[in-house]
């Protein structure tokens, strides 16, 4: 813009930020609702008009993580008084919290939840191990066919999810992987290390190789250059892939749903299927699905500074 | 003795005669990657092109027959199957206008300083981060034509969004638009803050108008940026899955990806869906070659 601003110019700028900041708030709005619902009473939920004010309360989290059963009738009100703030929150919805001796029993949510993250963690760990190799390979070493190799990577990615699946099921109904995290690992590898090679080799790009040499006259192998020069410089950028990695597992639905049903199912097939045939209880399930975004939205934060850079591939970098 | 012997070597070299050779590093660095995903993504689709000859059905044990050309066949002179495509292609054309207005649009509002930019730039950005399954679920209360908060707020009454097979597909596109616009409108801000302020400057001083400005230097300049967005959010777009899936089970929000996962996981009809997925495959490859060129061409300037 030019140093010297008329009065129209900065009018229209003052427009500008007025519609980024409305269209911020309407692009939360969602959001919003999903994190409110999960604090609202549960007869709060599905009221006319919306309610946008309300007590909140964690009720929904208690409900989350137990199981409960309707009551038939009242509940006593010795065992109501004896009972710890979070039971009574339960008796209070005319439910009662099941139990095995004097033990709670716990919603299948905790489970799926771990499951999610036992697959996302270590499915991030072994497809940015892996890519961080490669990328190095191909950024310092000379590849015949670089660039179509570069391309037979990147278009794995590109495989719709619903495609690999059928033959891979099959596979994996032979050789006994059907639910079961290793089954899900290895998909979330495969299709997690294309990305990674991308994106590391566009951080490896960026550390000198005058980096390496210097090490090198200085007396070291190229595997002690790479470990103790390039890895170092590469940190962040490695940090940057894994958070990457890690949030395409942790959402990762299509493999999911078709390869695991119980044992090892994850969140992202579990949460829908809650819905159920009846009236559901969008408390809970809002609940739920907090937990569940909020890593998320935590590590966009993080993140916002590579994002760019990882929707491209790497290949933009501001 | 050695070390002396060596000194006439380059450092690569010297250093190869005490470890591993270059060559070695970077075969134990790349051949690991290159077998997995051969051993995970090649094989398989080379397994399921077999699958597509044969009447083979995943759920019954008699064995399958070779029927060559006849899945193909009989797929491609499917008029349900065409329909799936015409849905996807409705769907494609819609979301991905949306997002690419909706994007760029915010992407040119965005670009100019204010307090907390970094913050609101953020902000906007969480949708496309989010599990579209999980979010796209919720939506149906949003949708909700007894309670949802969108009918309230736009007056709607008991519109039935998700389960009016007209809206339907509509619905979901909507939803999806939410979610990548801001896609759209990362890499438009990347490429608007790439322009040289310098021709801004040159522009104000012949006191060209704002869409002379627009048309003339902003468009052109960014749009290679826009056409990486369009090419990747269509590819995206044309995959559809979760979101639909999770949303709506009407018939007239079909697209491709659920049909293919109803052939194959509900209906059974393996050998079929093999031949389909090879058919949504060799287009999904087709985009992929284009978006790659486009890539490659931005990232050499």
């Amino acid at each position: 813009m030019a140093a010297v601003r008329t009065s129209s110019e900065i009018a229209l700028n003052r427009v500008a930020i007025v519609s980024v900041l409305i269209a911020t708030l309407i692009f939360l709005a969602p959001i919003y609702w999903i994190a409110s619902t999960a604090f609202k009473p549960k007869e709060l939920a599905i009221t006319v008009p919306p309610t946008v004010l309300f007590q909140p309360e964690i009720t929904p989290f208690i409900r989350l993580f137990t199981k409960r059963v309707q009551m038939q009738k009242a509940v006593d009100p010795q065992v109501y008084e004896a009972a710890p703030w979070w039971e009574k929150r339960i008796y209070d919805g005319g439910e009662r919290v099941l139990k095995v001796g004097k033990d709670v029993q716990l919603s299948q949510y905790p489970n799926r939840f771990m499951n999610s993250l036992i697959v996302a963690i270590i499915s991030t760990v072994l497809a940015v191990g892996m890519g961080t190799f490669t990328a190095y390979g191909f950024s310092r070493f000379k590849i015949a066919g670089e660039a179509d190799l570069l391309f037979f990577i990147l278009s794995t990615r590109m495989l719709p999810p619903v495609v690999v699946a059928i033959p891979m099921f099959l596979m994996y109904r032979l050789v006994g992987l059907n639910d079961s995290h290793i089954g899900l690992i290895i998909l979330y590898v495969a299709f997690n290390l294309s990305f990674s090679v991308w994106l590391m080799k566009g951080f490896m790009d960026e550390i000198p190789k005058e980096y390496e040499e210097a090490a090198l006259v200085d007396g070291y192998t190229r595997m002690q250059a790479f470990f103790k020069i390039v890895l170092p410089e590469a940190a962040t950028g490695i940090a940057a892939t894994a958070v990457f990695c890690f949030i395409t597992a942790w959402n990762e639905y299509a493999f999911a749903l078709i390869m695991t049903n119980r044992r090892a199912q994850t969140a992202p097939p579990f949460i829908p299927s809650q819905i159920g045939s009846g009236l559901p209880d969008w408390t809970t399930i809002a609940a739920g699905t907090f937990l569940f975004l909020l890593p998320v939205a935590i590590f966009t934060f993080l993140l916002r500074n590579h994002l760019l850079r990882g929707v491209t591939f790497g290949a933009i970098r501001k | 003795m050695a070390s002396v012997a060596l000194t006439h070597l380059d450092p690569a070299s010297r250093a190869a005669a005490r470890g591993w050779s270059d060559l070695t590093i970077r075969n134990v660095f790349i051949i690991p990657t290159l077998a997995f995903l051969i051993v995970f993504n090649i094989f398989p689709l080379i397994y399921s092109l077999g699958y597509s000859f044969t009447n083979f059905a995943a759920n019954r044990s008699d064995p399958w027959q070779f029927v060559g050309l006849q899945n193909y066949r009989e797929l491609l002179s499917d008029d349900h199957i065409w329909s799936n495509f015409v849905i996807t292609a409705k769907y494609v054309i819609v979301s991905v206008a949306g997002q690419m207005i909706v994007g760029f649009g915010l992407a040119l509002l965005l670009n100019r300083s204010f307090p907390m930019k970094g913050l609101i730039t953020t902000l906007l950005l969480l949708p496309m981060m989010m599990s579209a399954a999980v979010v796209g679920l919720f939506w149906q209360l949003l949708y909700s034509p007894s309670w949802g908060p969108i009918n309230y707020v736009f007056g709607l009454g008991d519109f039935a969004w998700l389960s009016n097979p007209d809206s339907a597909l509509y619905a979901v596109a909507i939803t999806d638009i939410w979610m990548w616009s801001p896609f759209v409108m990362l890499l438009s801000l990347a490429g608007l803050s790439a322009v040289p302020q310098h021709l801004y400057e040159a522009a104000a001083i012949d006191r060209a108008g704002w869409w002379y400005t627009f048309t003339r230097i902003t468009l052109p300049l960014v749009s290679p940026i826009l056409l990486i967005a369009l090419i990747f959010r269509t590819m995206e777009a044309f995959k559809t899955f979760d979101i639909a899936y999770t949303m709506t089970t009407q018939p007239t929000a079909e697209l491709i990806a659920i049909r293919l996962y109803k052939q194959a996981f509900q209906q059974w009809d393996t050998g079929k869906s093999c031949a389909l997925a090879y058919i949504v495959l060799i287009m999904v490859l087709a985009i992929t070659n284009l978006y790659v060129k486009y890539l490659n061409k931005v990232k050499e300037r």
